[in-house]
């Protein structure tokens, strides 16, 4: 169920999938994980992909990337366009040069995305070095990054392990945006943290994202946090896109069964039987 | 609802000393009662001592200072026999349900450890706790072991575990933070359904703003440590007065 799009036509579309089909396959068993996902952000958009555990939101984040686990899964069907460019065949070579520009990616446990025994600052500098290879302008720019997202300079010093957890993801948002991406996919990135750090790190990639034009592909099982940060989004089901259109829309006027029953249980509120609302069945089907 | 105090904690204090580090005042004379058949809820950030808190009150971590009294009994005076007889009124509710279950009992050897007690009937009255917490036919669930379990069915049986003791409160810690939201309202649901069938009080420890607004009657909001609002869960989660909790209320994103 799509509804007409609120981004003008003129916007050129940065990444896209069509009728997207992603198995999982192991020696006896294959789980289908996405089926006929057809997504699209265009350049300076906020999209939320939205779903629960189990609904292959995760899985169309790391097919964006390359990032599939090689050998146990493959793309079965449809198309990955990156800036208008076809990267469904892609060979991790190919997908190296990719990465990080023009699409980044933020994850929700930052720990396991840093190494523990290098320098914040040598982390980031790397990511800068990809794209970017004049050694002198290397530091101005690490201290820059360390600027954007509002760390003090003396970090660039600290391990990761001595970093609290807001600003752990704060250094993988410099690392993202050393690289200069057009596009950040953030897979949940405050799901970890508390509600007031969570509150600083969407008010920073807002800021972010107006600042640098960036746009912004955010996969969140929260609908309170995609309400306030996203234009339009996708609701992932069972494997499938169920609804797509203006966020707005969606949520006070669902036309899928299941957004209407995820907004209903996303509002924590007793119904007039003075229970709360629950989904009925059993929904997940594959690993997420 | 009953008016008298089942767990209180009188000016309860905690101290941890880390080698090499400054120590860490954990708790600091926090005062706080559940009634009998009240829900509460202790709604606090990462850090704010709230798991602390919990775990002293089940008796897991002796107090540094003041006292936890449960039914009538000063828990730090009693022999450990009394203690032990005590302390199973009251059960926690673990946030890892696959950590708290051992992976090579089944059910039914999971259950029936839990009835230890008083170990007559335990075939029925397994089934009778499967049941109880919407696991039917509860027979076919008897010989599972936990990984064939779903998330939210390992999460039935570890309350179910918690049931078998009858207890008369609850200390869930976070029992919600890694189930989605099609299970959320599930066993939100159940530990209502239980409330109401046995009456029991619970003593919910979350950092989830709305679930304490909707699930509780009383909210204790804790920060580095101390409880700095109390009050009934509406009024306090709706019009808090406390600097403290308007932030923590404010940083919620809300469905309009």
């Amino acid at each position: 169920m799509s509804r007409p799009d609120a981004v003008s036509a003129a916007s050129r579309p940065l990444l896209q999938t069509e009728k997207l089909e992603i198995a999982y396959v192991s020696r006896d068993s294959t789980t289908v994980a996405v089926r006929d996902a057809s997504i699209v952000v265009h350049e300076g958009e906020s999209v939320a992909l939205v779903g629960e555990s189990g609904s292959g939101k995760s899985t169309i984040a790391r097919a964006m990337l390359g990032l599939l686990p090689e050998g146990s899964s493959r793309i079965a069907q449809g198309r990955i366009l990156i800036d208008g460019q076809d990267v469904t065949a892609y060979s991790p070579r190919q997908w190296e040069g990719m990465r990080g520009h023009p699409v980044a990616m933020v994850f929700q446990d930052p720990l396991s995305y840093l190494n523990p025994v290098l320098r914040i600052g040598k982390q980031i500098a790397e990511s800068v070095r990809r794209h970017d290879r004049s050694a002198a302008r290397e530091a101005a720019r690490v201290t820059e990054l360390l600027e954007l997202v509002h760390l003090p300079a003396s970090a660039a010093r600290a391990y990761p392990h001595e970093l609290s957890g807001g600003m752990r993801q704060r250094v993988l948002l410099a690392i993202a945006l050393g690289c200069r991406p057009k596009l950040l996919i953030a897979d949940e990135p405050t799901t970890a943290l508390d509600v007031t750090t969570q509150a600083e790190i969407l008010a920073l990639l807002k800021d972010l994202r107006q600042r640098l034009g960036m746009a912004m592909l955010l996969i969140s099982h929260d609908l309170g946090v995609v309400w306030e940060e996203c234009e339009r989004a996708y609701v992932m089901f069972r494997s499938r896109i169920v609804e797509s259109g203006v966020t707005r829309q969606i949520f006070s006027a669902p036309q899928h069964p299941y957004t209407t029953g995820l907004i209903k249980a996303a509002k924590a509120a007793r119904n007039s039987d003075n229970r709360f609302e629950t989904i009925q069945g059993e929904f997940s089907t594959a690993v997420d | 609802m009953a008016d008298a105090p089942l767990l209180v904690l009188d000016q309860v204090g905690k101290t941890f000393h880390r080698r090499g580090s400054t120590p860490l005042a954990a708790v600091k004379a926090v005062s706080l009662t559940v009634h009998v058949g009240e829900i509460v809820a202790l709604v606090g950030e990462s850090g704010s001592g709230k798991s602390t808190l919990g775990r002293i009150a089940l008796g897991l971590l002796p107090p540094d200072s003041g006292r936890v009294m449960f039914d009538g009994h000063d828990l730090t005076g009693l022999s450990r026999g009394d203690f032990r007889r005590v302390r199973t009124g009251m059960q926690p509710i673990f946030q890892d349900s696959t950590a708290a279950l051992n992976p090579r009992r089944t059910v039914r050897q999971l259950l029936t450890q839990a009835l230890w007690q008083n170990p007559v009937d335990v075939e029925a009255r397994c089934i009778g706790l499967l049941e109880d917490v919407g696991m039917r036919p509860a027979a076919r669930f008897l010989d599972s072991y936990p990984h064939e379990l779903s998330g939210g069915q390992r999460q039935r049986v570890s309350i179910a575990r918690s049931l078998a003791m009858e207890p008369r409160l609850i200390i869930a810690d976070e029992p919600l933070s890694g189930a989605d939201v099609s299970i959320r309202g599930q066993v939100l649901n159940l530990l209502l359904d239980i409330q109401d069938k046995r009456d029991v009080a619970y003593l919910m420890i979350t950092h989830d703003i709305s679930i304490a607004r909707a699930f509780a009657h009383r909210v204790a909001v804790m920060m580095q440590g101390e409880v700095v609002e109390v009050g009934p869960a509406d009024q306090v989660l709706r019009t808090p007065h406390h600097a403290y909790t308007q932030r923590l209320v404010a940083a919620v994103p809300v469905l309009a």
